[in-house]
C-alpha cells in the first residue's frame, strides 16, 4: 500500500506515520501466522491443503507479509458454494461445535462460511468501539433485521450478552423480500415490512427497557415513521444507541436520519458481511459532509480499494476502486476476495491507523443485475 | 443550475445530486437534488396542510391564478433553480436532457397553456356542472335542488412522472383547481415541466404549501404509491399490471392506440393518410395516444407503402432545427437495443418491413441514438409485432376482417374508427377495451380536454356519498376546515 498519508484532513484526525507503520508490522506478522496455520499439514483445512498442492510456491515458506498474499491466484467466490462445508474447518479445530452462515441464496446455492467463534470475537472487538453514553453496559437490545441462515442474529445477541444485556429479536427473511420485489408484489412487500415493524413496536412498548438496537437503514426509517404516526419517536421509545448496517448507507440518508428520524438517538453505520466481520465507521459528522468511512477490523480482515482492472494495485487516496477483502483468522483464510462493492479509498484514521473506504455502493458493472438495499 | 427538492414550501438541498447533461455533447445542464422515500413518507403525514392552504382561497380565484400561471409558464420568465428561465431557455434545457426537438418542447408548452387557460371550462365539463364550492365544502345543493356530498379521497395527489413524454403533464394540471395538493416526483431526465410549472403556479399565487417536488430514485415512487391516498404513475405494461385493481393508484402505461378502418370506408383509404401519418408521428411518436396499429380488411399493403413513403424519409436533424421531428433515445445503447428487438420480429412469417426501401432506421450518435419512422405490414393480427408499441413513430398496418377487429385489437387507449356503419359503431361504443373513442377521421393524438382521459380525475379524487339533513338541522359553512384523511 502506498504510504503517502502525511496530509492532515481538516475534519478528522489522520493517523500518524508511527501508528500506521506499527499496524502494518502487526498485519505482516499476523498474515504469516495465519497462513502458517492454514497450510500446515497438522492444522490446515482440507480445502487449503489440497489447494496448496496446485500452487507454484510454498505458502509456508514464501508468505511472510501481507503483500506476499498477492502470490495467490484470485479467490473465486464460487468455491464458497455447496458442501461439504467441513472442508473449510482447519484440522486444528476438528471436533469443535461449528456454525454455518450463508450469504445470498435467493435463488440457487448460497455462499457459506463456517464459524466456530469468529463471529463472537468480531462483535466483541466491535463492542469496544461503541460509546458507553449511548450503548450503556447492561442495557437490553432489539435486533430488527435479517436472521435465519445469516450471521447477524447470533452476532447481535452475543454483542448484547457480551455487554451484559439481553437481546429481543424480530425475524426478517431478506430472500423473501427480494422475491417480492422481483415478482412486483409491492403490496405484499409493504405488508411484510409492516408485519416486522408492528412486532418491533410491540417489543419496544412492552416494558423490556430496551435502549440499544441493531437494524438496517430501511427498517430504521420505517420504524421511525411508524412511531411518529403514533405520536412518539425512536428516542422517546427508549432507544439511545443504534448500530445499523446490512445495506448501503449514503451521506444524504444519514443526514436525514440524524436531522429528522432519530430525535437525538446516536447511530453508528457499519459495513460488514459474512466473510469479513464488521467494519466500524469513523464519526459521521456534518462538518465531514456526513461522509461514511469504514475501517476493517485489522488484522483479522483487510479492506483494500483496488483498481478495477489491476486488482493487485490500490487506487490513490480519494480514488474510486473495487472492494478487495482479505480474511485472516485462524478459522477462515480468504485471500483477495473481490466484493460486489466499490467505493473511495480513505486515509488512515487516528483510531484505525490503516486504509478505510467511503461511499460504499454496489459495484457499478454488476449493479444493474443485482437487487440490493431492499430490507 | 441546482434544482432543489421542494418540501411543500421549503426548499431542500440534498447531499446527493443527479447531474443532467446534454444528450449530444455531454455538457452539464443542471444538478438535481435527490431525496429518499422516507422524506416523502414523513412529509405526507402533514399532507392535510396542502389542502387546507388551498381551501382558504375561493375556488374561482384558484382557477384565475392557474390561468395566470399558464401564461407565466408558457410566455413569461420565471425563476427556476435560482436562475431566471425564459420559455426559450426552458425548451433548450428540456430538449438537452430528454432528446426531444426544441420545436416539440414548445408545442407541449402550448398544450399545457391551453389546459390551464381553459381550466374553468374543463372543470365544468368534468364535474358535469357541479359548483366547485361543493368540493370545497364537501356538500351543497345542486341546481336540481338535490343535496349532494363529495368526500375528498386524499389531501394531495402523488405523481410518479415519466422522463420520456412532456405531453403527459396536462393530466395533473386540474388537480390544484380541485382543492387537492400536488406531490410530484419528476422524471429523472425531465424535471423541467414540474419545476417550471410549480414556479409559475407559486408566482401566480397558488400557496407553496400545496406543492411538493421530490426528485429521487425508485424508492421515492414506492413511498408515493404506498403513502398517498391517491397517486398516479406512468410506466410500462408491467407497471400497469402491478397496480391493476388498486383504487388508490391510477396507472398510465402504453396506449396501444389504433385507427380502425371500417369496410364501408377502407376503399377510400387515401383520404385518411394525413390523419394516419399525424397519429403515428406527432410528438415524435412518444405518446400513449400515438397510433401504433392500423386495422383494415384490405389495402393494407398500399396503406403501409403510402405511410412508408410519407414518414419513412424523415431524417434526424439537430434538436434546435425548427424542422426537427425525431427525438433521440438519450440512454446509451437504448435505440440500438430496441431496433435489434424490432429486427427479430420483422423476420417472422406474415410480416413485411415497408420502410426498408427508405434506408436504415437506426441512427447511431456519439452518446445517444435515434430510430426513424418505421411502418410494418402484417397479414393478420397474429404476429407479435402487430401488437407492439415503441417510443418513436412506429406503426403496424394489420389485415383483419371488420368482423374480427374488436376481438383482435386488444386494449386500446384511443381508437379512431373511420366508419359510418351503424352496427359497427354500436359495437365500438359498447367495447370495454377501448377507452377514448373517436368517430371519423380524427387523429388519435387530438384530445378534447373537456372529456375525461383514462377515467375522470374528479371521480378519482372525490367520492360521491349520501348526506341527509333533518329539516330542523342547519349545517354551518366550513369551507376552510380540515377535510380529508391523510394517506392510507
Amino acid at each position: 500500500m502506498p504510504a503517502d498519508t502525511t496530509e492532515t484532513s481538516p475534519v478528522f484526525k489522520v493517523a500518524d506515520e508511527k501508528s500506521i507503520s506499527q499496524s502494518r508490522d502487526k498485519l505482516d506478522a499476523h498474515t504469516a501466522e495465519i497462513v502458517a496455520w492454514h497450510f500446515h499439514p497438522s492444522t490446515g483445512s482440507p480445502f487449503w491443503l489440497e489447494y496448496a498442492e496446485k500452487l507454484n510456491f510454498d505458502p509456508l515458506k514464501e508468505v511472510n507479509c501481507f503483500d506476499d498474499l498477492k502470490k495467490f491466484p484470485a479467490f473465486e467466490d464460487e468455491w464458497l458454494r455447496g458442501g461439504p462445508v467441513t472442508r473449510w474447518i482447519p484440522k486444528g479445530f476438528a471436533g469443535q461445535p461449528a456454525y454455518v452462515f450463508e450469504t445470498g441464496g435467493t435463488t440457487g446455492t448460497p455462499k457459506s462460511r463456517v464459524n466456530l467463534r469468529d463471529f463472537r470475537t468480531d462483535y466483541e472487538e466491535f463492542s469496544e468501539t461503541l460509546p458507553e453514553e449511548y450503548f450503556p453496559k447492561g442495557a437490553n437490545w432489539l435486533m430488527l433485521g435479517p436472521s435465519g441462515p445469516r450471521r447477524l442474529r447470533l452476532s447481535i445477541e452475543h454483542l448484547a450478552q457480551h455487554r451484559g444485556g439481553i437481546c429481543f429479536c424480530i425475524d426478517l427473511d431478506p430472500r423473501w423480500v427480494i422475491k417480492l420485489i422481483q415478482k412486483g408484489w409491492m403490496e405484499h412487500l409493504e405488508a411484510y415490512k409492516d408485519h416486522c415493524i408492528d412486532q418491533a413496536i410491540t417489543v419496544l412498548e412492552s416494558g423490556h427497557d430496551i435502549r440499544c438496537m441493531f437494524t438496517t437503514p430501511k427498517l430504521l426509517e420505517a420504524l421511525a415513521i411508524a412511531l411518529e404516526k403514533k405520536g412518539t419517536t425512536i428516542r422517546e421509545a427508549g432507544i439511545t444507541g443504534i448500530f445499523s448496517g446490512g445495506t448501503e448507507f449514503t451521506p444524504q440518508w444519514t443526514r436525514f436520519a440524524v436531522e429528522e428520524l432519530l430525535d437525538g438517538a446516536f447511530m453508528t453505520p457499519t459495513y460488514g458481511n459474512t466473510l469479513m466481520g464488521l467494519a466500524a465507521s469513523r464519526p459521521v459528522i456534518p462538518e465531514d459532509g456526513y461522509t461514511i468511512a469504514y475501517y476493517s477490523p485489522q488484522p483479522r480482515a483487510v479492506i483494500e480499494v483496488v483498481d478495477f482492472d489491476d486488482t493487485n494495485s490500490v487506487v490513490p487516496y480519494g480514488g474510486t476502486g473495487r472492494v478487495k477483502l482479505t480474511t485472516l483468522t485462524k478459522e477462515t483464510f480468504v485471500p483477495g476476495f473481490l466484493e460486489r462493492d466499490e467505493g473511495e479509498r480513505e486515509r488512515p484514521y487516528a483510531h484505525y491507523p490503516w486504509d478505510g473506504i467511503s461511499g460504499v455502493r454496489p459495484f457499478s458493472k454488476l449493479a444493474t443485475a443485482t437487487t440490493v438495499g431492499v430490507y | 443550475m441546482h434544482l432543489t427538492a421542494f418540501r411543500f414550501g421549503k426548499p431542500y438541498e440534498s447531499l446527493e445530486r443527479n447531474k443532467l447533461v446534454h444528450f449530444m455533447t455531454g455538457e452539464p445542464v443542471a444538478e438535481v437534488s435527490q431525496v429518499g422515500g422516507a422524506i416523502v413518507s414523513r412529509d405526507l403525514r402533514k399532507a392535510d396542510n396542502a389542502r387546507n392552504a388551498l381551501l382558504k382561497i375561493d375556488p374561482e380565484d384558484i382557477v384565475e391564478r392557474l390561468q395566470t400561471a399558464g401564461n407565466l409558464y408558457a410566455l413569461g420568465t420565471v425563476e427556476v433553480g435560482g436562475v431566471k428561465q425564459s420559455p426559450d431557455d426552458f425548451a433548450r434545457q428540456q430538449s438537452a436532457t430528454t432528446g426531444l426537438p426544441e420545436s416539440l418542447c414548445h408545442a407541449n408548452m402550448k398544450k399545457n397553456l391551453f389546459v390551464l387557460s381553459n381550466m374553468d371550462r374543463m372543470l365544468d365539463a368534468l364535474s358535469r356542472g357541479l359548483s366547485p364550492e361543493i368540493l370545497w365544502q364537501g356538500y351543497g345543493t345542486e341546481h336540481r335542488d338535490v343535496v349532494v356530498s363529495y368526500q375528498c379521497q386524499s389531501p394531495v395527489l402523488g405523481l410518479v412522472l415519466p422522463s420520456n413524454s412532456p405531453g403527459v403533464h396536462t393530466l395533473w394540471l386540474p388537480v390544484i383547481a380541485l382543492g387537492v395538493g400536488l406531490l410530484l416526483k419528476p422524471g429523472g431526465q425531465e424535471p423541467w415541466t414540474p419545476y417550471r410549472m410549480a414556479a409559475a403556479m407559486i408566482e401566480a399565487g397558488i400557496p407553496e404549501e400545496a406543492i411538493g417536488l421530490y426528485p429521487g430514485a425508485t424508492d421515492v415512487g414506492a413511498a408515493i404509491l404506498a403513502d398517498s391516498g391517491r397517486s398516479m404513475i406512468f410506466g410500462s405494461a408491467k407497471t400497469v399490471e402491478q397496480y391493476r385493481g388498486n383504487p388508490a393508484v391510477q396507472v398510465h402505461g402504453p396506449g396501444f392506440s389504433k385507427i380502425l378502418l371500417g369496410d364501408d370506408c377502407v376503399d377510400h383509404w387515401q383520404d385518411y393518410i394525413d390523419v394516419m401519418a399525424e397519429s403515428i408521428a406527432a410528438n415524435s411518436g412518444r405518446g400513449c395516444i400515438n397510433c401504433s396499429a392500423i386495422y383494415a380488411s384490405r389495402h393494407t399493403d398500399e396503406i403501409a407503402d403510402a405511410l412508408a413513403e410519407r414518414l419513412g424519409t424523415q431524417d434526424v436533424r439537430p434538436p434546435d432545427d425548427p424542422e426537427a421531428t425525431l427525438a433521440a433515445f438519450t440512454i446509451p445503447g437504448a435505440a440500438k437495443a430496441i431496433w435489434q428487438q424490432i429486427e427479430s420480429l420483422l423476420d417472422k412469417p406474415g410480416v413485411r418491413h415497408a420502410t426498408a426501401p427508405h434506408g436504415s432506421r437506426f441512427v447511431e450518435g456519439e452518446r445517444c441514438g435515434w430510430l426513424r419512422p418505421t411502418i410494418v405490414e402484417c397479414d393478420s393480427p397474429d404476429p407479435e409485432i402487430a401488437h407492439a408499441e415503441y417510443m418513436f413513430p412506429f406503426c403496424s398496418v394489420v389485415k383483419c376482417t371488420q368482423e374480427k377487429m374488436l376481438e383482435r385489437i386488444g386494449p386500446t387507449l384511443v381508437a379512431t374508427a373511420i366508419t359510418n356503419d351503424s352496427g359497427f359503431q354500436q359495437q365500438l361504443i359498447h367495447a370495454n377495451h377501448i377507452d377514448r373513442l373517436n368517430f371519423g377521421p380524427l387523429p388519435t393524438i387530438k384530445l378534447d380536454w373537456l372529456q375525461p382521459h383514462e377515467g375522470n380525475i374528479i371521480d378519482f379524487l372525490y367520492r360521491s356519498r349520501a348526506l341527509q339533513m333533518a329539516a330542523t338541522t342547519e349545517l354551518v359553512s366550513t369551507a376552510t376546515a380540515a377535510p380529508a384523511q391523510s394517506g392510507r
